[in-house]
C-alpha cells in the first residue's frame, strides 16, 4: 500500500511539473513582448515611418528606408520562391513514390535546416562576389532560398488533405493529370496554401543573417535592385549595437515593428485555418 | 488520341518535376559552392585549420578552433537546459492539457518561435545582459573560485548565450516532440492503464514507445541551436578564446561571420570565413539527418515483439485501436 502512495504521488509531481515547464517558457515569451512593447512605442510616431535616418550624432530620423527596403526584398524573394515551393510541392505531392520525390523532400527539409548565415554565404559567393556589388537581387535571392522549402512542405501537405474523389471527378470527365491537378486539386487547397505562403513570408521579413553581406545596408531610399538596400532587421541591428541612445530608441521601435507583423501574420493564418476546418467539416 | 494525352501528362511530370530538381541543385550548390570558396584555406592550412587555436587576420593566421568550441559548446549546454522543459511542454499539450487551453496555449509557444531572431537579440542586449551581469557579481567568492565560473563577471558571454539559446530551442524541440507524442497509438496508454498505471507511468509508456522521435526533436532543436546567428552574435561577447568558465566571453562560427564577412578585405581571410560556413553547413547537414532519420523511423509501422503477439483468435478482437 505504502508502494501505492508514492507511486500516485510521484504521478501527481510530474504532472506539476510538466504544467510547470509550459510556464516557465512563457515567461521570456511575456518578458520579450513586455519589453519590446513598452520600450517600443516610446520612439514609435509619425517621423519613425516616414523619415529616412538622420546623419550620425543627430536626433530623431526614421526607418522610411529599411521598411520600403524589407517591403521590395521580401518582394523579390517570393517572387520566384513562391512559384518554385508551390510547383516542387505539386511534384512532390502527385508523384510521391518517385526517386525524384524522396530527394526533393529530402533537400526541402535539408534546406530548412540550414542556418541562414550559411545561406548569405552562399548567395555572397554567386550574386554579389560575380558582380563585386552588394544589392537588393542578391538579398532578395537569399530570402527566396530561405522561403522555398517552407512553401514546397506547405503546398505538399495540403494537396494531400484534398479528397481524392475530387480528382477522381475530373479524371473521370476525361482530364488529364495535370489538368485536374492545376483545375481541380490545387484551387482546393489554395486558401491554406495561401495561409501558408503568408507565414513564410513573416518568416522571411525577419531574417537579418542573409541580408548583412547581400543586400548589405543603405542609409538612404532605395527601390533600385542592382543597388544595396536597407532592411528593418539589418537596421536595428545595426543600431542596436551602436553607442548612441537614440538610435537604441528607435532600434526597439524597429523590433515592435516585426514582431507586430509576425503577430498579424499568425493570428490571420490562425483565423484562416480555423475558417478552412469548419467549411471542410460543414459546422 | 490517348498517345496524346498521355504525352501532355508527360509534359506535366517533366515541368514540375524541374522544379523539384530544382530544390535539389540548390542544396547541392550550396555544399560545392561553399567547398570551391574555401579552396584557397583549404589548400593553405589543411587540418591545422580545425585545430588552430589563433585567429589573426592582420597577420594572415587562421585557426577555427575557438569557434567551433564556442558553437558546440552554448548548443551543447542550451541543449541541456532546453530539452526537459521541451519535453514537459510536449507532455503537457498532448496528454494533460484540458481542451479549452490547448490551443491558446500552442499557439503561444509556437508564437515563441515566430518571433524574429534579431528582436531575441536586441532583447538580450539591453535586458537580459544586464540581468545576467548583476547575478554573476551576487555569486558568493567561494563559488567564483570555480573554473566554471572564473573571470569577470560582465554579463555578455557564454552564460547570456545559452540562455537566449534554451529559450529560442523550447519551441522547436517541444512542437516536434509534440506531434511524435500524437502519433504514439493510444492503445498503448490504454493498456498502461488497464495495469493498473498511473498517469505518469502511463505518459512513461507513451515516450518509451516514441524514444526514437523524441531524441530525434531533440536533436532537431540542436541543429538549430548551432546555427543561430543574430541573438548569439549580439550576446556571447564575440572573442576568439577556449574557456570553460560560462561567465567568459566567446564566440560562435556563425557570430564570426555575422561580424567580419562584409569586411574581410583579402582573399584568404575571405576563404577562411567560407571554410568556417562549409564547416557549419556539414555539421548542421549532418545532424538534420540524423535527426530525421530518427522522426521517420518512429513513423513506420511498428512491429510487435515475438512474445506479445496475440493467438490467432484474438487477434481480430481488439487489434485496430
Amino acid at each position: 500500500m505504502r508502494h501505492d502512495v508514492v507511486r500516485r504521488w510521484i504521478s501527481t509531481i510530474v504532472v506539476w511539473l510538466c504544467g510547470l515547464s509550459v510556464v516557465v517558457a512563457l515567461v521570456p515569451l511575456a518578458f520579450i513582448l513586455f519589453f519590446v512593447v513598452s520600450q517600443g512605442i516610446q520612439a514609435l510616431n509619425w517621423e519613425f515611418f516616414t523619415a529616412l535616418p538622420a546623419p550620425v550624432g543627430e536626433l530623431g530620423g526614421g526607418f522610411a528606408n529599411a521598411i520600403v527596403g524589407t517591403l521590395v526584398l521580401v518582394g523579390i524573394g517570393a517572387a520566384f520562391a513562391v512559384p518554385v515551393g508551390i510547383i516542387s510541392g505539386v511534384y512532390i505531392a502527385e508523384f510521391p513514390s518517385t526517386r525524384l520525390a524522396t530527394m526533393a523532400r529530402f533537400a526541402a527539409d535539408t534546406l530548412n535546416g540550414v542556418p541562414s548565415i550559411v545561406v548569405g554565404v552562399f548567395v555572397y559567393g554567386i550574386a554579389v562576389m560575380p558582380f563585386k556589388q552588394f544589392s537588393a537581387m542578391a538579398g532578395g535571392l537569399a530570402l527566396g532560398i530561405m522561403m522555398i522549402p517552407i512553401v514546397t512542405r506547405t503546398t505538399e501537405e495540403l494537396l494531400k488533405l484534398v479528397p481524392p474523389a475530387l480528382r477522381e471527378g475530373a479524371l473521370a470527365l476525361g482530364a488529364t493529370r495535370g489538368r485536374a491537378t492545376l483545375t481541380v486539386v490545387l484551387p482546393a487547397a489554395a486558401p491554406g496554401i495561401i495561409t501558408g505562403v503568408v507565414l513564410a513570408l513573416a518568416r522571411i521579413a525577419g531574417e537579418t543573417a542573409p541580408l548583412l553581406f547581400t543586400a548589405f545596408n543603405n542609409r538612404f531610399l532605395s527601390t533600385d535592385p542592382r543597388q544595396p538596400m536597407a532592411s528593418l532587421t539589418v537596421q536595428v541591428y545595426n543600431y542596436a549595437i551602436s553607442p548612441y541612445e537614440d538610435w537604441h530608441r528607435q532600434a526597439w521601435a524597429g523590433a515592435l515593428v516585426l514582431v507586430a507583423l509576425v503577430l498579424f501574420c499568425s493570428l490571420l493564418a490562425r483565423f484562416a485555418t480555423r475558417r478552412l476546418e469548419r467549411l471542410q467539416t460543414g459546422h | 488520341m490517348l498517345r496524346r494525352l498521355r504525352g501532355r501528362d508527360l509534359g506535366f511530370k517533366l515541368g514540375t518535376g524541374f522544379f523539384a530538381a530544382l530544390l535539389v541543385a540548390i542544396v547541392l550548390g550550396i555544399g560545392f559552392e561553399l567547398w570551391r570558396q574555401s579552396m584557397l584555406s583549404i589548400e593553405k592550412f589543411g587540418f591545422g585549420f580545425w585545430v588552430g587555436e589563433i585567429w589573426d587576420p592582420v597577420s594572415g593566421e587562421f585557426g577555427a578552433r575557438p569557434f567551433i568550441w564556442g558553437t558546440l559548446y552554448s548548443s551543447v549546454l542550451a541543449l541541456v537546459l532546453a530539452a526537459p522543459i521541451a519535453l514537459g511542454i510536449a507532455i503537457f499539450l498532448s496528454e494533460l492539457c484540458p481542451a479549452r487551453l490547448r490551443m491558446p496555449l500552442t499557439f503561444l509557444t509556437e508564437l515563441l518561435a515566430a518571433i524574429p531572431s534579431i528582436v531575441y537579440g536586441l532583447w538580450g542586449i539591453f535586458v537580459l545582459v544586464p540581468v545576467v551581469r548583476s547575478f554573476e557579481q551576487s555569486l558568493p567568492a567561494s563559488l567564483r573560485a570555480l573554473p566554471l565560473f572564473s573571470g569577470p563577471p560582465v554579463g555578455v558571454g557564454m552564460l547570456s548565450a545559452v540562455l537566449i539559446l534554451a529559450i529560442m530551442v523550447v519551441p522547436f524541440a517541444s512542437s516536434v516532440a509534440r506531434e511524435v507524442l500524437k502519433a504514439v497509438p493510444g492503445s498503448q496508454r490504454e493498456a498502461a492503464y488497464a495495469l493498473g498505471a498511473t498517469r505518469w507511468e502511463a505518459i512513461r509508456a507513451a515516450l518509451f514507445y516514441a524514444r526514437t522521435g523524441i531524441i530525434g526533436s531533440l536533436i532537431l532543436g540542436f541543429g538549430r541551436a548551432l546555427g543561430e546567428t543574430m541573438a548569439v552574435t549580439m550576446v556571447i561577447g564575440n572573442n576568439p578564446q577556449i574557456k570553460a568558465s560560462l561567465f567568459a566571453p566567446g564566440y560562435s562560427m556563425a557570430a564570426v561571420l555575422a561580424n567580419e564577412f562584409a569586411e574581410a578585405a583579402d582573399d584568404l581571410y575571405l576563404s577562411a570565413l567560407i571554410e568556417i560556413g562549409l564547416v557549419l553547413f556539414a555539421i548542421t547537414l549532418m545532424v538534420n539527418m540524423a535527426s530525421r532519420l530518427l522522426i521517420w523511423q518512429m513513423n513506420k509501422p511498428v512491429r510487435a515483439p515475438r512474445a506479445a503477439r496475440l493467438p490467432v483468435g484474438a487477434a481480430t478482437a481488439g487489434g485496430a485501436a
